[in-house]
C-alpha cells in the first residue's frame, strides 16, 4: 500500500507492506546510507534514525509507525562539506575505525543531549548502553559526545 | 575504471625483490597467484598522470585501522607530493598487486619497509629525478623534488611533465633510498582519515550500500544445528510470498533470491526445509579437558632437552591451567556481499581481507575459470579477522550465478554468529621451576587447541561453512608427532617472553631462561575456527603472563622487577617501562597488603610481549577495582605503552591501541561463545556479552615509543594479546585471588572470592 514518508525534509510517498521495517524503507527504497542493518533486533543501534526527536531503532520499527513523522538519518544532519557540530566533534576527535556503528552512536547521542545538555557523564553512559563499536573506539566517541555537550550547553 | 596495461614490457636493469607478508607467507606459500601482476615492477604500484596526481596500488586494504591513511601519506613522503594529490586504490584484483591477506598486523612491515609499495615510490622518486637530471641537464645530485616538482640549478619540471601518463617501466630498486624519518614531512604526522567526514555524516558507501542496476536480494538458510543435512525443501512454501525469485538448493546449501531485502528475509524465514538430525556437541562444561584426550597433531617450538633435569633440581615448582574460550569476530553489521554473475564471468564486491582468495576459491565454487572471476574489495564493518566475509561471498556468488543477476546478500545476526570461523578455544599448561632466590629455572608450556577449517587460501573453500555445504571438504587433518625444531619462530607467541628461544645454537626468543620446551597439539573443533584478532598470540600471552605474575608472587618479587631480570630484548623492555612509568607503577610485591576482603577494592596488574616474536611490542599497565561482594571488575585506567617501529602516523598508532586495549577488555571480562548439545547458543547481543558503549570506559594513555631506525612492525593486535593477562593480574593484586579462566564474569570471580573465604 502507499506510505507517505517525511526523511531529512523530504516528502516521499513509497507502495509498502505498512509491517515492513522503516530500516528497509530507508536504506533501500530511499538509498539512504546512514541507517544500517546490524542485527534486526534492537540490540545494537546500527539502524538509529532520530523519529520526532527520538533516537529509534528503525530495524525493529514498523514503517506505519513512522507515517506523519518527522525522520532524520545521519546524512540528514549536515553533509561533509557542512557537517552537523555533532558530526563535526567526530571528524575532530577522529572518533571512528570502521565506522559502520555511527548512525547508533551519533543519533543516540545526539537526541539525548539535545533533550538533556546539561547530562553528567554517568547519565550520558546510561543513554548510550545500549549501543555497540566493535572497534571500540569508546574512548574518542565519548570524547566527541562531550565536545558537543559543551557546544550545546554553552 | 580501467588500468592500463603497465606490466608488460619492463625495461628491467635492476634485479627486484620483494619482502613478502610473513604470517600469510608461512601459511600459504610465497606464490603469487597467476594472472596477478608483478610485484617486482614499478609500474604494478605506481602510475602518475599528466596533471602530476599520483595513483598508487596496494594489496593491503583499509578495514578500519587506518592504513589506506598512512599509505597515502607514505606515498606522497617517499614520492614528494602532496597528501592530496596522491589516490590509492587498492585490493581489486584486475588492479592491484597481489599481497596475500590484509591481516595479522602485515600490513605495516609489509609496505613500510625496504620493499614493495615504500621501495616502488623510493625508486620512483630516484628515477624521476634522473630523468629530469637529463632533460634539465643539470645534475642529480643538485636536484630536489618537492611538491611535484623537480628542480635545481634554476631549472625545474613537473612530474607530469617528465612521465604524465606513460609507463616508468622499471623494477624495484632495493639500493633506492628512501628519504630520512628526520625529514619527513607527511609521515610519522597525525594526518586525519580522508574518510572520516563521509562516515560521520552516512555519506560513505560500504559494501552494504552497494545498489547494482537490477540488483537482486539473496537471504541464506542455514542448518538448525551443527551437522545437520538437507532432506527435503519445500519451494511451494514461498511460492505466494510478493517478491519471491527463486529457491536455491546445492547439495546443503539453501538459500533464497527476492526482489527486495524485506521480502528475502520473510521467504528465507518462511522456506520449509526439512533437515536431518545434527551431530552432538561435547558438553561445554568438560570441553577444555575433553581437547586433551583427542588425536592430535604436535609441534615443538622450542626444546632445550633438558627441562626434567632442571625441573627436578627446582626449589620449588608451579603448575598451573589456563583456559580461553572460543570467543567470536562479531561484527556489528553482520556480513555482506554482493555478486554479479553472468555465464562464465563473475564480478564479486566483497569485504573479504583475501581478493586473490576470492577469485580462486570463487572460481572453484561457481566453476568458472579464475581469470574470469574479478573480486573488489569494498569496505563492509569491522571484522578483526575472518569474519563472515568470505562465506557470505560464497554465497552471494551462488546465489547470484542461480539467477543470472546481481544479487547482495546480508547475513542475519543469528547466521553470523552461529556460522562464523571463531577464535580458536585454548588449554594451557604451564609449568617452572624456581631456584631458591626465585629465579627461573626452566619452564614448560603445552597447550591444547581445536581447529576446523580457517581462511580458504587459493584453494579450499571447504575451510567456511558455505563451502562445506555446498560439498567442498575442510583442510584436511592429519595428527602426528612433533618433530625437533629446526627454525625458531614464536609467530604464535607460543614461546614465552622469559626464555631464551634458543634453537640450531641460537638464542633467538626475549629472555634468559635456557632451560625450556613449548609443545602445542592442535585437535579437530566440533565448530569452524579461523583467525580473531591475535590468534594464539593472545590466548598464550594470557598464559605466559598470567603465570609470569604468578612466579613473581611465588618469588615474593614485584612482578616488573620480576620481569626485568629474565628479559633481554631492549624492545620489549621499552615497552614495558614506557608503560610502568606512564602509571607510576607502584613496585612491590603482588598481592597487595592489606585489602579489605570485602567491598570494592583497587589493584594494578602488568603484561608485556614481543607480538610474533618480532613483530611489534607492548606492554601494558592496567588499575582495576573488583567489587568483592558481587565479583564485579571494573577497569579504571590502562597505560600502553607501544612500538611498531617508525610512527607512519602517531594519532593512528593511538587509535589502534586504543581501540584493541578495550576490546581485549570486552573479550577478557564478557566474551565466550557458548553451545548446548546439538547448536550454538550465543547467537545475538544478548546471549553474546560485548561491553557496550554505555559501559564505564577506562582512560587509556598511550606511550608511543618511537623507533625510527628500526623496520616497521605490526601495530594492530599488539594491545590487545596483554590485556586479558593484566587485568587477570590486578584482579590477584586485589583480591590474592588468581582466575585462571577467561571471560572473568562477575559470577567466576565471586565463586572464586568464595572459595578465599
Amino acid at each position: 500500500m502507499s506510505i507517505t514518508l517525511k526523511v531529512n525534509g523530504r516528502i516521499h510517498t513509497l507502495d509498502l507492506d505498512p509491517s515492513t521495517p522503516l530500516l528497509y524503507a530507508l536504506s533501500d527504497d530511499l538509498d539512504l546510507r546512514g541507517p544500517k542493518f546490524g542485527c534486526g533486533l534492537g540490540q545494537c543501534g546500527a539502524c538509529t534514525a532520530i523519529v520526532n526527536g527520538a533516537a529509534v531503532r528503525t530495524c525493529i520499527t514498523p514503517v506505519r509507525a513512522a507515517v506523519g513523522k518527522d525522520i532524520v538519518t545521519l546524512e540528514g544532519l549536515g553533509s561533509p562539506e557542512k557537517p552537523h557540530p555533532i558530526q563535526q566533534a567526530f571528524i575532530d576527535e577522529q572518533a571512528a575505525q570502521c565506522g559502520f556503528c555511527l548512525s547508533g552512536v551519533i543519533l543516540t547521542a545526539k537526541a539525548f543531549i539535545d533533550k538533556n545538555p546539561k547530562a553528567t557523564d554517568a547519565e550520558m553512559q546510561a543513554a548510550l548502553s545500549g549501543v555497540l563499536c566493535r572497534c571500540f573506539t569508546h574512548t574518542r566517541m565519548h570524547a566527541a559526545i562531550r565536545r558537543y555537550r559543551k557546544a550545546v550547553s554553552r | 575504471m580501467k588500468r592500463r596495461d603497465f606490466i608488460k614490457s619492463a625495461g628491467a636493469l635492476v634485479v627486484g625483490f620483494s619482502l613478502a607478508d610473513h604470517g600469510a607467507k608461512a601459511q600459504f606459500g610465497s606464490a603469487p597467484i597467476p594472472g596477478s601482476p608483478d610485484n617486482r615492477q614499478l609500474d604494478t604500484w605506481i602510475a602518475i598522470a599528466s596533471d602530476g596526481t599520483v595513483t598508487a596500488y596496494s594489496g593491503k586494504e583499509e578495514l578500519g585501522q587506518g592504513i589506506s591513511t598512512a599509505q597515502q601519506q607514505l606515498v606522497a613522503e617517499e614520492l614528494c607530493v602532496r597528501f592530496d594529490r596522491v589516490h590509492l586504490i587498492y585490493c581489486d584484483t584486475a588492479l592491484t598487486p597481489d599481497q596475500s591477506y590484509t591481516s595479522g598486523s602485515q600490513s605495516h612491515p609489509a609496505n613500510f619497509n625496504h620493499a614493495n609499495l615504500a621501495q616502488a615510490c623510493a625508486t620512483a622518486r630516484e628515477a624521476l629525478i634522473a630523468m629530469a637530471a637529463q632533460k634539465l641537464g643539470v645534475p642529480a645530485e643538485k636536484l630536489t623534488a618537492s611538491d611535484g616538482i623537480i628542480s635545481g640549478n634554476g631549472k625545474k619540471i613537473a612530474y607530469g611533465k617528465l612521465i604524465g601518463g606513460r609507463k616508468l617501466n622499471l623494477t624495484i630498486d632495493p639500493n633506492a633510498k628512501r628519504r630520512d624519518p628526520k625529514e619527513w614531512k607527511v609521515l610519522g604526522k597525525p594526518v586525519g582519515r580522508p574518510d572520516m567526514a563521509a562516515m560521520a555524516t552516512g555519506r560513505f558507501e560500504y559494501v552494504h550500500n552497494l545498489r547494482l542496476p537490477g540488483m537482486l536480494h539473496g537471504r541464506v538458510v542455514r542448518p538448525p544445528v551443527v551437522g545437520a543435512k538437507v532432506v527435503s525443501v519445500d519451494e511451494s512454501s514461498v511460492k505466494d510470498l510478493a517478491g519471491v525469485v527463486k529457491v536455491v538448493v546445492r547439495n546443503n546449501f539453501v538459500g533464497v533470491v527476492a526482489e527486495k531485502p524485506w521480502q528475502a528475509i520473510q521467504a528465507a524465514e518462511k522456506l520449509k526445509v526439512v533437515w536431518s538430525r545434527g551431530t552432538a556437541l561435547p558438553k561445554q562444561s568438560e570441553f577444555h579437558d575433553l581437547t586433551r584426550s583427542q588425536p592430535s597433531r604436535d609441534t615443538l617450538l622450542v626444546d632445550s632437552g633438558d627441562t626434567q633435569s632442571a625441573l627436578s633440581g627446582a626449589a620449588v615448582i608451579l603448575k598451573t591451567t589456563y583456559e580461553h574460550p572460543y570467543q567470536m569476530h562479531g561484527s556489528v553489521g553482520s556480513s555482506c556481499a554482493v555478486a554479479d554473475v553472468q555465464g562464465e564471468k563473475a564480478t564479486l564486491y566483497s569485504p573479504t581481507q583475501g581478493v586473490w582468495y576470492q577469485k580462486t576459491t570463487g572460481a572453484m565454487i561457481l566453476g568458472l575459470k579464475p581469470e574470469n572471476v574479478h573480486v573488489i574489495f569494498r569496505r563492509g564493518s569491522g571484522c578483526y579477522g575472518l569474519n563472515g566475509a568470505d562465506t557470505v561471498s560464497y554465497d552471494a556468488l551462488v546465489l547470484s550465478q542461480a539467477v543470472g543477476k546481481p544479487v547482495r546478500v546480508q547475513l542475519s545476526r543469528r547466521d553470523e554468529m552461529a556460522w562464523e570461523n571463531y577464535g580458536n578455544a585454548w588449554t594451557i599448561d604451564e609449568r617452572a621451576g624456581l631456584d631458591a632466590q626465585g629465579n627461573i629455572l626452566a619452564w614448560e608450556h603445552e597447550a591444547w587447541s581445536p581447529s576446523l577449517g580457517n581462511r580458504p587460501g587459493p584453494s579450499t573453500p571447504g575451510n567456511l561453512v558455505t563451502g562445506m555445504l555446498l560439498g567442498f571438504e575442510p583442510a584436511r587433518f592429519s595428527p602426528g608427532p612433533a618433530r625437533p625444531p629446526r627454525a625458531y619462530s614464536n609467530n604464535s607467541n607460543g614461546v614465552p617472553s622469559y626464555v631464551a628461544g634458543r634453537v640450531g645454537g641460537a638464542d633467538q626468543g626475549t629472555g634468559t631462561v635456557r632451560s625450556e620446551r613449548v609443545l602445542v597439539h592442535n585437535v579437530v573443533s566440533p565448530f569452524w575456527t579461523g583467525p580473531l584478532r591475535s590468534p594464539a598470540r593472545l590466548q598464550n600471552t594470557f598464559a605466559h603472563e598470567s603465570f609470569m605474575d604468578e612466579l613473581a608472587a611465588h618469588a615474593k618479587a614485584d612482578p616488573v622487577a620480576y620481569r626485568l631480570r629474565h628479559l633481554r630484548s631492549e624492545r620489549v623492555i621499552g615497552v614495558l617501562k614506557a608503560a610502568t612509568q606512564a602509571a607510576r607503577w607502584d613496585a612491590r610485591p603482588s598481592p597487595k597488603p592489606g585489602n579489605p576482603q570485602t567491598g570494592v577494592v583497587t589493584g594494578r596488574g602488568v603484561a608485556c610481549v614481543a607480538y610474533e616474536g618480532e613483530n611489534g611490542y607492548t606492554g601494558i599497565v592496567v588499575e582495576a577495582a573488583v567489587d568483592q561482594d558481587s565479583g564485579k571488575v571494573m577497569v579504571k585506567r590502562m597505560w600502553v605503552g607501544i612500538d611498531a617501529g617508525p610512527i607512519s602516523n602517531p594519532d593512528g598508532l593511538r587509535n589502534q591501541a586504543e581501540g584493541g586495549a578495550l576490546q581485549g577488555m570486552s573479550r577478557a571480562l564478557g566474551e565466550e561463545v557458548t553451545w548446548d548439545d546439538e547448536k550454538i547458543t550465543s547467537v545475538d547481543w544478548r546471549t553474546y556479552h560485548s561491553l557496550p558503549l554505555g559501559f564505564e570506559i577506562p582512560s587509556v594513555e598511550c606511550v608511543l615509543v618511537n623507533r625510527p631506525d628500526e623496520k616497521a612492525t605490526g601495530a594492530g593486535e599488539t594491545s590487545i594479546t596483554v590485556v586479558a593477562a593484566a587485568i587477570g593480574n590486578a584482579i590477584f593484586d586485589v583480591t590474592g585471588v588468581r582466575i585462571r579462566r577467561i571471560p572473568f564474569t562477575a559470577e567466576r570471580v565471586r565463586a572464586a572470592l568464595r572459595e578465599r573465604e
